[in-house]
């Protein structure tokens, strides 16, 4: 990294600076949500918006989700940037029907006439011992609704870097923050965040030449410990931080396929109809000729999220990355 | 004596002091549809809105009876016609001031073209063409929305985002009997209130959701009593009196103008066509309750009026049907071209910049369509 770090930040404290900075910046931008204000969010995301920028520019709505994404909607085509906080990854469900019915679709269905500048901000994935409706990788549904950007940082800089980008876009952002990873550190300042890679690359984090892990979010600290403890096995990976599912950034991931010859990926989501299904497809219909093995899935089991106290078997760990790993030497097998 | 007794330490606190955050009654809708023809207030009426309700109305009457038979020579997908409902989409679109915003219902297209957009425009969704015909933003009109109720929380965002910008713009949306048994209704109604947004809610109650009757939609007395609970007024009114729904949409209007928060107005009409071409009526309602409604007519009521006053001579009443005549001849005319479609129009409008996956699968199809072209010019050779 070559930012200068006045102290290490936390993911959380990147996506806060990021809506301030982007309200300063902008006065359309709008932050809405339920307990967004007073409190500052559940996980304090937007602590201190209310009282900088005042109630009508961080609102706290009422509970509905499906309200609070509709009159985004509205509050959108009257010029204004709303950033919508759904606070949990399940308690979005409701909002479902205006992301895909209308906030997806409105720029299409009116030949561009009326673009929506929305993002949606989402709390996802699990490894915080939440209960039940509060662990969910729902990226999949979102990923499969045309319209919609799907973006997820996994490290600091990104936090602050796409989320700009993502208010910036006169398209809606479906925006998934590893819930998990809020209070990772990092030296990034604050004062100057350096420039990230657009929304729509992937970046890739370790070099490596035996095989590609490709991941996002949550997972990618386990894949770069992963990618770590592989040197002792003879296995030199690399890793691939997606960071957009949507627009999928083909050209990076089958460059590194290409040089590597095998790739792993990894995420939280279920398998079956999973992110990894897609992108073991694309991968596969593009590299072929130089896969040494088949493009394999380490995935969370195709369960409903399990409670807490059992999450830590569902969740693709360490130990589960390098079986996979070992399964890649493909053509030492029968 | 009980354990606590013994102890003597039990000792219940009375409850904090509890009231009612306001006075119900003055949100209370009033036990009848208010109405104004037929009663002595109608001799109040101002004579030009007289007219010009009317002539609105008999343009919507024909341009129902015509995109209804553009269905059947196979011009339009669909049409759910609003005959019998086109006082309610009259004085929608006349009770708006230019400023304010419409966020019509897949019924309102007489409210949308009342407004000013281009009849052929109003429909491009029921013909295929495209899904929107019409620029949102040159008349304020928001699309055309086929889910139930889920435009009600954008007319609320959007009334809330125009009063944070200082502007005194109003948005009228409107909805069925049937839409308001939906989810999106009651956040949408919840989150006007809360806000105080200046928004009107207009439940066209025209008896059925499709096949469904009011009575098994909802147990509540009147729609218009829903709004007492979220905090703001309901307004009965005969959705067949053009001049009594555009006094009440009115006044809601000029509230929410003034800041006094939004209103629910209900409606009560009736949908004399079945719910669109390809819906068999006779299976849910007689025709005896068919005919009653015929009997109150909104175009019938409004001419008795106009004629009775002396308003309107037969000249006055030719000319208002030469012109809806007119406009049907263009209609028919202007949907009886096959529209221009550009299949390359599928890509363009998806995000501000499409994907490389995008400009993959647009770049498949210019390829095809030039085979196509190709394959063609052979045979001609």
């Amino acid at each position: 990294m070559t930012t200068v770090a006045v102290k290490p930040a936390t993911m959380a404290q990147a996506l806060t600076r990021a809506m301030r900075d982007a309200m300063a910046a902008d006065p359309s931008v709008h932050v809405m949500g339920e307990d967004v204000g007073t409190l500052g969010g559940v996980f304090r995301v937007t602590d201190g918006l209310a009282k900088e920028f005042g109630e009508d520019r961080c609102t706290d709505t009422p509970l509905a989700e499906a309200g609070i994404l509709g009159t985004a909607v509205g509050m959108a085509m009257y010029g204004l940037r709303p950033v919508v906080e759904m606070q949990f990854d399940a308690f979005a469900y409701p909002a479902f029907e205006q992301l895909i019915s209308h906030v997806s679709r409105m720029r299409n269905r009116t030949r561009g006439r009326m673009p929506l500048p929305i993002t949606v901000r989402i709390p996802y994935g699990g490894g915080i011992g939440g209960v039940e409706h509060h662990s969910d990788s729902s990226e999949a549904y979102y990923m499969a609704t045309p319209g919609l950007h799907v973006v997820t940082p996994a490290t600091v800089a990104d936090a602050y870097g796409l989320l700009r980008q993502a208010i910036a876009s006169d398209d809606p952002v479906v925006f998934l923050e590893p819930k998990r990873l809020y209070w990772s550190k990092d030296s990034w300042n604050p004062e100057q965040p350096t420039d990230v890679e657009p929304i729509g690359r992937a970046v890739v984090r370790r070099r490596g030449s035996s095989a590609t892990l490709l991941t996002y979010g949550p997972s990618l600290p386990v894949c770069m410990e992963a990618a770590e403890a592989a040197r002792s096995e003879g296995w030199d990976l690399e890793v691939v931080d997606l960071r957009s599912l949507v627009p999928f950034d083909d050209e990076t991931v089958c460059a590194s396929v290409r040089r590597t010859g095998r790739a792993v990926v990894v995420h939280e989501s279920t398998g079956f109809g999973g992110p990894g299904g897609e992108i073991a497809a694309r991968v596969t219909e593009r590299c072929f000729h130089h896969l040494e093995a088949p493009v394999l899935r380490v995935a969370g089991f195709d369960i409903p999220y399990p409670p807490p106290m059992l999450e830590r078997h569902h969740l693709p760990g360490v130990d589960r990355i390098l079986d996979a790993v070992g399964r890649l030497q493909w053509e030492a097998e029968g | 004596m009980t354990v606590l007794e013994q102890r003597g330490a039990y000792q219940p606190s009375p409850p904090p002091a509890w009231q009612p955050r306001m006075d119900p009654a003055p949100l209370l809708p009033d036990a009848e549809p208010y109405r104004v023809l037929g009663t002595e207030a109608a001799a109040e009426a101002d004579p030009d809105l007289l007219r010009r309700l009317y002539a609105q109305l008999v343009r919507g009457r024909r341009y129902n009876a015509q995109a209804t038979a553009l269905t059947k020579q196979g011009r339009l997908a669909v049409y759910p016609s609003s005959t019998g409902q086109e006082a309610c989409e009259v004085a929608a679109a006349l009770a708006l001031e230019e400023r304010d915003w419409l966020f019509p219902s897949y019924r309102d297209t007489l409210a949308v073209v009342a407004r000013g957009v281009d009849p052929v425009e109003a429909l491009t969704l029921l013909r295929g063409d495209w899904h929107t015909g019409y620029d949102p933003y040159e008349h304020r009109v928001a699309p055309l929305s086929t889910p139930l109720a889920t435009q009600l929380p954008h007319a609320v965002g959007l009334a809330h985002a125009a009063r944070l910008k200082g502007d005194d713009v109003v948005a009228l949306a409107m909805v069925g009997d049937g839409g308001t048994s939906e989810g999106d209704f009651h956040e949408a109604l919840n989150f006007a209130a809360v806000w105080q947004a200046p928004v009107v809610f207009l439940v066209q109650n025209n008896g059925f959701a499709i096949s469904v009757p009011l009575a098994k939609q909802t147990a509540a007395p009147s729609l218009a009593h829903k709004a007492v609970g979220y905090g703001m007024p309901g307004r009965l009114v005969d959705g067949n009196d053009a001049v009594a729904v555009h006094e009440v949409l009115g006044d809601a209007v000029r509230r929410a103008r003034a800041g006094g928060g939004p209103t629910l107005v209900e409606a009560v009409t009736y949908r004399v066509d079945a719910h669109t071409n390809a819906d068999d009526a006779t299976r849910y309602r007689g025709d005896a309750e068919v005919e009653a409604w015929r009997a109150h007519d909104p175009v019938q009521l409004l001419e008795r009026e106009l004629t009775g006053r002396g308003l309107l001579d037969e000249d006055g009443l030719a000319a208002a049907r030469q012109d809806a005549e007119q406009m049907a001849a263009d209609l028919r005319e202007r949907m009886n071209r096959d529209p221009e479609l550009n299949p390359m129009d599928l890509f363009d409008h998806v995000y501000a910049e499409n994907t490389a996956q995008l400009r993959e699968q647009r770049a498949l199809l210019r390829a095809e369509l030039e085979a196509e072209q190709g394959d063609q010019e052979g045979g001609l050779r």
